[in-house]
C-alpha cells in the first residue's frame, strides 16, 4: 500500500517536470538538428551558431538587450536598494504599497501605462531609453523586497552600536550597512538582470522602430518560422538566464545564513 | 564637578512619562548602577546619554557642557548594548578596531591598542574568530572590550549580563568589577538584577516609574531603605503594618495592629499617628524552640508553615498566632544537622529592637 502510494507520487512529480522541462529540452535538441524542419533528428552540426554569429540583426539585438539588462539592473539595485532601507527603517505603511505594486501590476497594463506616459505626457521618442527606464521601473520593487528581507533578519542594534562607536551615519552605511546587505545587493542584481534580458511584453510596448532586444527580435522572427537559428538563440538566452537564476539562488540561503 | 550631571530630565512618549524629572550626578571613576524593573525609564535615560534620545524637559552635561543636539558618534560616550550588536562580518580585531578606526588613530597605534585591549580582557586568541563562533561569555568580553578601547569618558552598560547562565554570570560580575577598577573609566551600568546591582557597585539610583527613588550605596540601600518600593524591591524583606505611637519625651513607639507595641526606634522626624510599615529583613529576626528563653523584647508564638533549604541557609516561614507570617533567613552552621526546624514545629520569633526600619506609606 506504502509502495504504491510512493510510486504514484514518483510518477506524478516526473509527469509534472516532464511537462515543464521537455518543451525547452525540445529547442535544446533542435538548435544542434541538422535540418531546416523541426520535424526529425537528421545529424549534429554548429551551423545554426555559426548563421546565428553572421546575422548582423541578432547581434544588435542582443547587444542591445544585453546593454539594458546591465544599466538597468545597476540603476534598479542602487533605487531599490534605497527603496528597501527606507521601507525598514521607517516602516511607513504606505511605502511598501508604492514600492511593491508595480511588481503586482499586470505587465500589459504596465506597457500600456508606460507607452501612454513616454508618449503623450513626455513626448518622448521610443527608443533605447525608454526600454531602460521601463525595466528599472519593474526591477526596483524585486530588489527592494530582497534588501528589505536582508535588514529584517539583522540585529538593528548594529546601525546604533556603529553610530555609538563614533561612525557618522555615512560611515556606519559603508562599514556596516553597506557589507551586510551586499549578498541581497549582488541577489537583486542577477534578479534584475533575468527579468530585464527576457522581458517580452512591456519591451514590446515601449520599444518603438529603432531598437529591438532579442525576446522582440525572436518573435519578429517566429512570425514566419521557427527556424533552427530561433531554437539555437533560444538555447542560448536560456542558458544565459539559468547561470543567473543559479548564481542568484547560490546567493540566497548566503542572505539566511549571515549575520546570524 | 560631576563628570556627568543630570538636571530635571522628562522624556514622554505620548502619554507614558518613561523619565519625570530625573537628577542626578555621576563622579568621575565611579561604576553607577540605574536598578529597576523593567519598564521604569532606566534605559529611555541611558539611551538619552548615548544620544539616541533628547530630553522633552531638562538638560544633561558631561564635564560641565550640555550634550543637547550632540549625535551620539560625536560624543566621548560607548554602550554594550544587551544583544552585543557585534558586528558580524568583522573579526573579533576587527569589531575592537572599529571605533579607533572611527577615530582616526594611525594604524601602529590601532594594532597595538587592540592587542592590548585583546589581552585585557583575556581573548588573545580569537582575534581572528568571527562573533558567531565565539561563546556567549566570549561575545560579552568582546563587546567589553569594544566599548572601551578607545577610552571613553563614559562606558554605558545596558543588562550587558542578562544573557549569560548564572554561573558565568558571577564570572563576569567579578571580571567587570576588576576591569573597572584597571581601566579607571567611568561605568554606568543598568540592570533590573539587584544582587547585581548590590555586587558590582559604588552607587545605585533605584529607579521606579520615571523616578529615583533611592540614590546611595549599596550597604545603607540595603540597610535602610527610603521606602517601601525599595525594601521590597531590593532584597527579601518582611513588611508589618504599623502606627507611630506617643512622642512623649523624644522616644517614638511602633505599635501593630496585630502584634501589639513593638521595640523600635522609628527614627526622627515621625508624628505620633503616622501610619507606615516595619520593614524587618529576614536575616535580623531570631528563631528559637518554643522551650527556649528569649531575652528580646520583641518576640512572638508561632509555628513553621514552610521552610526553603537553600544550602548555606534556610528560609523559615513562621505563621504568628497573632496573625502575620514572618520570614526568617537562617544559617544552617549547627553541627551535625542541617536544618534547626522542620514544618509544624512551636517555635518564638524574635527580632532587635534597632532590627527594622519604619517606612511611610
Amino acid at each position: 500500500m506504502r509502495r504504491r502510494a510512493q510510486w504514484l507520487l514518483w510518477g506524478a512529480s516526473l509527469a509534472v517536470y516532464a511537462f515543464l522541462y521537455v518543451p525547452l529540452a525540445v529547442v535544446v535538441i533542435f538548435s544542434f538538428n541538422d535540418s531546416l524542419l523541426n520535424a526529425e533528428w537528421v545529424g549534429f552540426t554548429l551551423s545554426w551558431y555559426r548563421k546565428l554569429l553572421a546575422d548582423g540583426e541578432m547581434l544588435a539585438a542582443a547587444g542591445n538587450s544585453l546593454a539594458i539588462a546591465l544599466l538597468s539592473s545597476a540603476l534598479a539595485t542602487v533605487l531599490g536598494a534605497m527603496a528597501g532601507i527606507a521601507m525598514q527603517r521607517w516602516r511607513l505603511p504606505w511605502l511598501p504599497l508604492l514600492v511593491l505594486t508595480p511588481v503586482a501590476m499586470p505587465e500589459i497594463l504596465l506597457g500600456v501605462s508606460l507607452l501612454l506616459f513616454f508618449r503623450q505626457v513626455l513626448d518622448l521618442t521610443l527608443g533605447f531609453f525608454s526600454i531602460l527606464v521601463a525595466h528599472v521601473t519593474f526591477s526596483i520593487g524585486f530588489v527592494a523586497v530582497i534588501v528589505r528581507a536582508r535588514l529584517a533578519g539583522m540585529d538593528e542594534g548594529l546601525l546604533e552600536a556603529a553610530r555609538d562607536l563614533g561612525a557618522t551615519p555615512w560611515m556606519t552605511f559603508r562599514r556596516v550597512t553597506f557589507p551586510l546587505i551586499l549578498p541581497a545587493l549582488v541577489a537583486g542584481f542577477l534578479m534584475s538582470f533575468t527579468l530585464s534580458i527576457d522581458d517580452f511584453v512591456i519591451t514590446f510596448f515601449v520599444a518603438g522602430v529603432g531598437v529591438t532586444t532579442l525576446p522582440l527580435q525572436i518573435y519578429s522572427m517566429i512570425k514566419v518560422a521557427v527556424t533552427p537559428e530561433v531554437n539555437a538563440v533560444s538555447t542560448l538566452l536560456m542558458a544565459l538566464t539559468l547561470t543567473m537564476v543559479l548564481a542568484a539562488t547560490r546567493l540566497a540561503p548566503d542572505i539566511l545564513r549571515r549575520g546570524r | 564637578m560631576p563628570l556627568l550631571e543630570i538636571k530635571g530630565v522628562t522624556r514622554r512618549f505620548g502619554d507614558l512619562v518613561a523619565v519625570d524629572g530625573v537628577s542626578l550626578a555621576i563622579e568621575a571613576g565611579e561604576f553607577f548602577t540605574l536598578l529597576g524593573p523593567s519598564g521604569c525609564g532606566k534605559t529611555t535615560l541611558l539611551r538619552m546619554i548615548a544620544g539616541f534620545d533628547e530630553p522633552d524637559q531638562g538638560a544633561l552635561f558631561l564635564d560641565g557642557r550640555p550634550l543637547a543636539g550632540i549625535p551620539p558618534e560625536k560624543r566621548p560616550v560607548h554602550t554594550v548594548f544587551q544583544s552585543y550588536a557585534l558586528f558580524p562580518h568583522m573579526t573579533v580585531a576587527g569589531n575592537i578596531a572599529f571605533p579607533l578606526e572611527m577615530a582616526g588613530k594611525p594604524r601602529g597605534e590601532i594594532a597595538r591598542r587592540v592587542a592590548e585591549t585583546l589581552a585585557l580582557v583575556h581573548l588573545e586568541e580569537k582575534g581572528g574568530a568571527y562573533p558567531h563562533e565565539l561563546s556567549g561569555g566570549q561575545k560579552q568580553r568582546v563587546a567589553l572590550a569594544r566599548g572601551l578601547v578607545n577610552r571613553p569618558r563614559l562606558l554605558l552598560l545596558d543588562e550587558p549580563l542578562g544573557a549569560l547562565d548564572a554561573k558565568l554570570r558571577e564570572e563576569m560580575q567579578v571580571e567587570l568589577i576588576n576591569l573597572q577598577r584597571d581601566v579607571g573609566v567611568t561605568f554606568v551600568f543598568v540592570t533590573h538584577a539587584q544582587q547585581e546591582a548590590l555586587a558590582l557597585s559604588h552607587r545605585i539610583a533605584v529607579m521606579n516609574r520615571g523616578r529615583v527613588e533611592q540614590l546611595d550605596t549599596p550597604e545603607r540601600l540595603y540597610t535602610a531603605p527610603a521606602s517601601r518600593f525599595v525594601a521590597d524591591f531590593i532584597g527579601k524583606i518582611n513588611l508589618v503594618d504599623v502606627e507611630v505611637t506617643g512622642n512623649s519625651h523624644g522616644h517614638a513607639g511602633l505599635r501593630s495592629p496585630a502584634l501589639g507595641d513593638l521595640a523600635a526606634e522609628p527614627g526622627n522626624g515621625v508624628v505620633p499617628g503616622e501610619r507606615g510599615v516595619l520593614a524587618l529583613r529576614p536575616e535580623l529576626v531570631r528563631v528559637a524552640a518554643r522551650g527556649e528563653t528569649v531575652e528580646l523584647r520583641n518576640r512572638f508564638p508561632g509555628t513553621v508553615r514552610e521552610l526553603l533549604y537553600l544550602g548555606d541557609v534556610t528560609l523559615y516561614k513562621v505563621q504568628l498566632e497573632a496573625g502575620p507570617v514572618i520570614e526568617a533567613l537562617l544559617a544552617n552552621a549547627a553541627p551535625g544537622r542541617a536544618k534547626l526546624f522542620k514544618a509544624g514545629d512551636a517555635v518564638t520569633v524574635a527580632w532587635r529592637h534597632d532590627a527594622g526600619v519604619f517606612l511611610r506609606g
